[in-house]
């Protein structure tokens, strides 16, 4: 199957942008569209297609929450949507920084359609996209053409939700402090109660933690209050019970700050932690063997400092 | 002096250009002119009695890559080890950091971390108090470290800037070797790291010298660059004959001074 997408891909990179291959996705709740990422490492086969994106539809217009690893996948997320609908989109929201969630905005560039983001993420775009775009164009190769950054021209701060109306139905753009990373947002659809989480919420695949451990274990105790029905996480399933659905992601966070803490405790230094602090014991996380050591890392030079 | 500051960052862009380099395979050995510039002629001896070096094979994160210097001999007055030099051959400032040590910091021993910017040779080289000069080295796969942006928090981390952490991994006994672990926060700047929007170079910024003190004696002198990851972290040793006070004195390449004391006795 695959195979067979990446062969579209080609096609569509040969065509002009209208011949990309719509991307799958699955009607979570009544205008709620959720493309279900690859448990995968980027690779070109994938086309950097690994994380959920989704895309809520309004009276009047649609807002697209997180567009994806590539222009190309931009454009077959954009394909989707106007298989679905024939309203304009007017709103691109990224979760966060990270690549495989805000590198196919390009494709959703134009008149009236804002980009919108935690008040850090043009900062974040600033200094971290330069070096996830050189990563994914040797990654991706070819499947990366025409990748660009965009940074945010709507920003939210945290403590200041913003409210954006599609038409008879509101989205809740909330900013966090630094959890998964220094710039997490999610959106609340008020009407259906769907809350995208980004990659506050890791499912399956092993969390990363590329901010602060025991910040985001401090932000899951918060959205854990949040009105939600279902929630759409970052990797994983396309939805799934809330606030249910942090359980697992909350048992590996805190397995690792406490493991952590006592490595640092006894004295272990950095390098043997990093070899020896094991996955926990009886939680089965994918592609966990490379992503735990970094976050023992990423942990152990955050726990340090307590 | 004048050697060492030839394998020191001259200007961002030069060595932006040096890290393009650094990533397509750069044909010749750099070792050889690196221990031109640094030692002369002097010749370094097979340095396997007297230090080993400990480094992963692969880095799990290049930016923070730990390295430990391991003495194989312990610090007398017969005979010492006086410095120690750690090189990180690939990368655009290839001398990490110059340890310099005192026949009274009980072991000679030393962990760091640093950042690796390509497949590299790390080379220590070790000076014993006799003047010969003994190296060891290794090999490591990591790539991306300096124009890593690793800071994940640039707000929280400006805001510790300069403190310190003192962590003392054994218990104190007067005359026995005790070891402690160094924490200081600083972004440790490269100067290889570039704000896209602004389309500037992040000028380098970083942690030049530190010296550590047990009373009024030195225990250790770390001459250090921008290959030190960020928030530097020193592992060593040192002998207290009794209580008293360990200092730091920090000094980074914007002239900025930190300075912090524990005091170290039955209780640390
Ligand atoms: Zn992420």
């Amino acid at each position: 199957m695959r195979l067979l997408l990446a062969a579209f891909g080609l096609l569509a990179m040969a065509g002009p942008p209208a011949m990309a291959q719509a991307l799958a996705v699955e009607e979570v709740a009544p205008g709620v569209f959720v493309h279900q990422g690859v448990h995968e490492e980027f690779t070109a086969a994938n086309e950097g297609a690994i994380a959920n994106l989704a895309f809520v539809v309004g009276q009047d217009a649609v807002a697209v929450i997180d567009s994806g690893g590539s222009l190309r996948q931009g454009r077959r997320l954009r394909e989707a949507v106007e298989a679905h609908t024939g309203l304009p989109v007017r709103w691109v929201i990224a979760t966060h920084a990270h690549p495989d969630h805000l590198f196919g905005h390009a494709a959703f560039a134009g008149d009236g359609v804002r980009f919108a983001g935690h008040q850090r993420l043009p900062r974040e775009v600033a200094s971290k996209g330069p070096l996830y775009l050189d990563n994914m164009t040797r990654l991706l190769g070819a499947a990366s053409a025409g990748t660009e950054l965009v940074a945010p021209d709507v920003t939210v701060p945290v403590g200041a939700p913003l409210e954006i109306d599609l038409g008879g139905r509101v989205l809740r753009l909330q900013a966090w402090p630094t959890a998964h990373t220094a710039a997490d947002l999610t959106a609340l659809d008020l009407e259906s109660g769907t809350l995208f989480a980004g990659d506050l919420l890791f499912m399956e695949r092993l969390p990363v933690v590329d901010g602060s451990l025991t910040g985001w274990l401090d932000v899951m105790a918060e959205l854990a209050a949040l009105p939600a029905e279902r929630v759409v996480p970052g990797h994983g399933p396309a939805q799934a019970a809330w606030p249910e659905a942090l359980a697992p992601q909350r048992a590996y966070l805190k397995a690792l700050r406490d493991s952590v803490r006592e490595a640092i405790e006894q004295g272990m230094p950095l390098g043997r932690a990093a070899e020896e602090i094991p996955l926990p014991a009886g939680q089965s996380w994918l592609l966990g063997d490379e992503n735990h050591p970094r976050n023992v890392i990423a942990s152990y030079t955050e726990l340090e400092w307590e | 002096m004048l050697p060492r500051r030839r394998l020191i960052t001259a200007a961002p862009v030069l060595v932006a250009a040096m890290a393009g380099l650094a990533g397509a395979a750069r044909a010749a050995d750099p070792w050889p002119d690196i221990k031109e510039a640094l030692f002369g002629h002097r010749p370094i001896a097979d340095g396997g009695a007297v230090i080993a070096l400990d480094a992963p094979e692969r880095a799990l994160d290049a930016a923070v890559v730990p390295m430990t210097i391991r003495a194989l001999l312990p610090q007398t007055e017969a005979r010492w080890i006086k410095t120690v030099h750690l090189v990180i051959d690939e990368n655009p400032a290839p001398l990490a950091a110059v340890f310099h040590l005192s026949p009274a910091s009980g072991s000679a021993t030393i962990e760091t971390r640093v950042r690796v910017n390509s497949y590299t040779h790390v080379h220590a080289v070790a000076e014993t108090s006799d003047g010969r000069l003994h190296g060891v080295s290794r090999f490591v796969k990591a790539a991306g470290g300096c124009s890593a942006p690793a800071l994940k928090d640039a707000d929280e981390a400006m805001a510790r800037l300069g403190r310190m952490k003192l962590r003392t991994h054994t218990p104190f006994t007067p005359g026995e070797a005790m070891t402690a672990q160094l924490l200081i926060s600083h972004p440790n700047y490269t100067g290889l790291q570039i704000d896209q929007l602004s389309r500037n170079w992040i000028p380098p910024d970083y942690v030049r010298s530190i010296l550590v003190r047990y009373g009024e004696r030195e225990i250790l002198k770390v001459e250090a660059d921008i290959s030190l990851s960020e928030d530097p972290s020193i592992t060593f040793s040192f002998v207290p004959e009794a209580e008293g006070r360990l200092s730091v004195a920090v000094e980074d390449s914007s002239e900025r001074h930190f300075e912090e004391a524990w005091p170290i006795g039955p209780g640390s």
